[in-house]
């Protein structure tokens, strides 16, 4: 168990004077384990940006708590050594000033000063060739000279540098083309089979059940249903997520129906919005839809 | 033939060169189709789309022609061009969020814009629009923040086809929104052709499995020029363009697994079009290329409306 969610909500304050709450996420739990993606899906607004900033420790948790290996996520030094994030604009990771590897750098002043310079310039290499890039092509370039692809795998092999057992993905391809896309979902499949858990935020279904081994669907900052990929893609129970997969647009199959919404099939199963195991490893909340009896 | 373009070269100006974003492209348009354009960035579908209504300041017009309804679009001349926008060609610009104006609300802000074209505004005519993309009346005395993303799309697109333009352009009105919205939206454009409020329409998208719901024609444009063109099915299921094909090979669908079916990117990247190769502009990525690939491939038609511009289709 290395990463996990008891029961997180965030409250924002919102309106003029911050007189009024706003529950971005309501008492989320659930947990990656090392050598696994999970992918965080939802529509805007569902709190999956906030979850991922939460655990890299970059907006504290109103109540409940996150822990990776039983320690507190906490925004030190040491933890950035092990959690890492990668966001969804590379072009706005970078200083258009300096060269593209001063990422790499910045790296070895803050976390490795004693290694020499000859051997760092081996360790830079070995992981630019890990995210299948080759350093002549992208050592001594300036931002604007590498494609959004090629920064957005710097920036994982910026985070490979360190000892990182955590990598927070949150919407990391939506702004690379369909060519160079599906390169770095390769990546990120690959860095799970080295032991690497990775939480893959996005409002793509497609990109997330093409990754993950569990899926987690996010609406209004709760959970609706998670499980495994195959479970909540295969045979979605919430009505949400049915409808979710029926507007996903595929080439080959016409464009359904909203698939039935009206009742939720497992409705007295569950209690006021909590989640409950419809079969093994299968998890659905349902009472806060519109359309379910309170 | 509603829409004809005949030849068309625009190019950015920059300090470098010329950059040849639209590069010899040629296609024409039925009464009463939607063209999907898609396309990775930089391939010059949004420059094609903005060619056709406003040319930045940028852009310049270096060849070639169009032709709406039998008539030459002046589009190098920003100023003859002004009597076509809104009445014959219409935009749905991607950020519908910063198209409205702010500081007015919507109701009024349309009746201004009607009046600054000399129309004057016809409520009954706007509220049944409004009724056909499911906005309730109440939205003309709200003001745009009012709204949420998916309903000021909606709005821009009741505001854009208020005059019936013979050409809508809508430049990646969907990327913006999340899947249930889009799905929405789409609708909304198809049934804004079927009752006639726009004759034809270019859908620009990046998102090919979208495409291919809305649109009749898919397009697919790479480094500046057409790649291939035909009907949505063909495009789909027989694509014939050796980069059409790749792309449709990189696509996750949902049920594809990683661990079932692994997909493959497109190695290489684009040729920069400050300077870009000769030949076919796709050469340099093709697994299939050859030696008469160093000519530029003609654009063929191999079947009834299935264009191809590559010597290997």
């Amino acid at each position: 168990m290395m990463l996990q969610l008891d029961n997180v909500t965030k409250v924002y304050k919102v309106g003029a004077f911050g007189g009024r709450t706003f529950a971005a996420v309501d008492g989320v739990s659930f947990d990656v384990r090392s050598g696994e993606v999970v992918s965080l899906i939802g529509e805007s607004g569902s709190g999956k940006s906030t979850i991922g900033k939460m655990i890299l420790g970059l907006t504290p948790v109103t109540a409940g708590s996150i822990t990776v290996d039983g320690a507190p996520v906490k925004a030190a030094k040491e933890y950035y050594r092990h959690v890492q994030g990668v966001f969804q604009d590379p072009f706005s990771c970078y200083n258009p000033v300096f060269k593209a590897d001063r990422v790499f750098q910045l790296i070895k002043e803050s976390y490795y000063p004693q290694v020499s310079a000859a051997e760092w310039d081996g360790r830079v290499r070995s992981a630019i060739e890990d995210v299948r890039l080759d350093p002549g092509q992208v050592l001594g370039r300036y931002p604007h000279q590498l494609s959004g692809g090629q920064l957005q795998r710097l920036l994982i092999a910026r985070a490979l540098l360190l000892d990182i057992k955590l990598l927070v993905a949150d919407e990391i391809t939506s702004m690379l083309d369909a060519s160079t896309r599906i390169d770095v979902l390769n990546l990120l499949a690959e860095l799970k089979e080295r032991g690497l858990g990775v939480l893959y935020v996005t409002h793509d279904l497609s990109l997330g059940n093409y990754l993950a081994e569990r899926t987690v669907v996010l609406r209004n900052g709760a959970v609706v249903e998670m499980g495994l990929t195959d479970k909540v893609f295969g045979d979605p129970l919430h009505p949400y997520t049915r409808k979710l997969l029926a507007a996903v647009p595929r080439l080959n199959a016409p464009w359904e129906d909203a698939a039935p919404t009206d009742a939720c099939r497992y409705h007295a199963g569950g209690a006021s919005g909590a989640l409950f195991e419809a079969e093994a490893g299968h998890f659905v909340a349902c009472a806060r839809l519109d359309g379910c009896p309170p | 033939m509603s829409l004809r373009v005949s030849e068309l070269r625009v190019y950015y100006r920059t300090l470098k060169g010329d950059v040849k974003a639209l590069d010899d492209v040629s296609f024409t348009m039925r009464d009463g189709e939607i063209l999907g354009l898609a396309g990775e960035s930089g391939c010059g579908k949004t420059t094609l789309g903005k060619s056709l209504i406003r040319l930045d300041g940028r852009m310049r017009h270096v060849g070639g022609t169009v032709e709406l309804d039998g008539r030459e679009l002046p589009i190098g001349d920003d100023r003859r061009m002004n009597a076509f926008r809104f009445h014959e060609v219409s935009l749905i610009p991607q950020y519908s969020m910063s198209a409205m104006n702010p500081t007015r609300k919507i109701g009024k802000m349309v009746g201004e814009l009607l009046r600054s074209r000399g129309v004057a505004l016809d409520r009954a005519e706007l509220e049944s629009r409004l009724e056909l993309v499911e906005l309730p009346r109440t939205v003309l005395d709200n003001y745009p923040i009012e709204l949420s993303g998916g309903m000021k799309q909606r709005m821009v697109m009741v505001i854009s086809t208020l005059l019936n333009p013979s050409l809508l352009i809508a430049d990646e009105v969907t990327s913006a929104l999340d899947v249930s919205t889009q799905k929405a939206v789409a609708k909304a454009l198809i049934g804004f052709r079927d009752a006639g409020f726009v004759k034809s329409m270019i859908f620009v998208t990046h998102d090919l499995a979208l495409t291919s719901h809305i649109a009749d024609t898919v397009m697919v444009m790479y480094a500046g020029k057409l790649a291939e063109k035909a009907p949505s099915a063909a495009m789909v299921t027989a694509p014939r363009h050796p980069y059409t094909r790749l792309l449709i090979n990189s696509l996750p669908e949902v049920g594809v697994r990683h661990a079932d079916k692994k997909l493959s990117g497109i190695a290489g990247s684009p040729p920069s079009l400050l300077d870009p190769p000769a030949g076919c502009r796709f050469r340099a990525r093709c697994p299939v290329a050859g030696d008469e690939c160093a000519q530029e491939p003609p654009v063929a038609e191999v079947e009834p409306g299935h264009f191809v511009a590559c010597w290997k289709a």
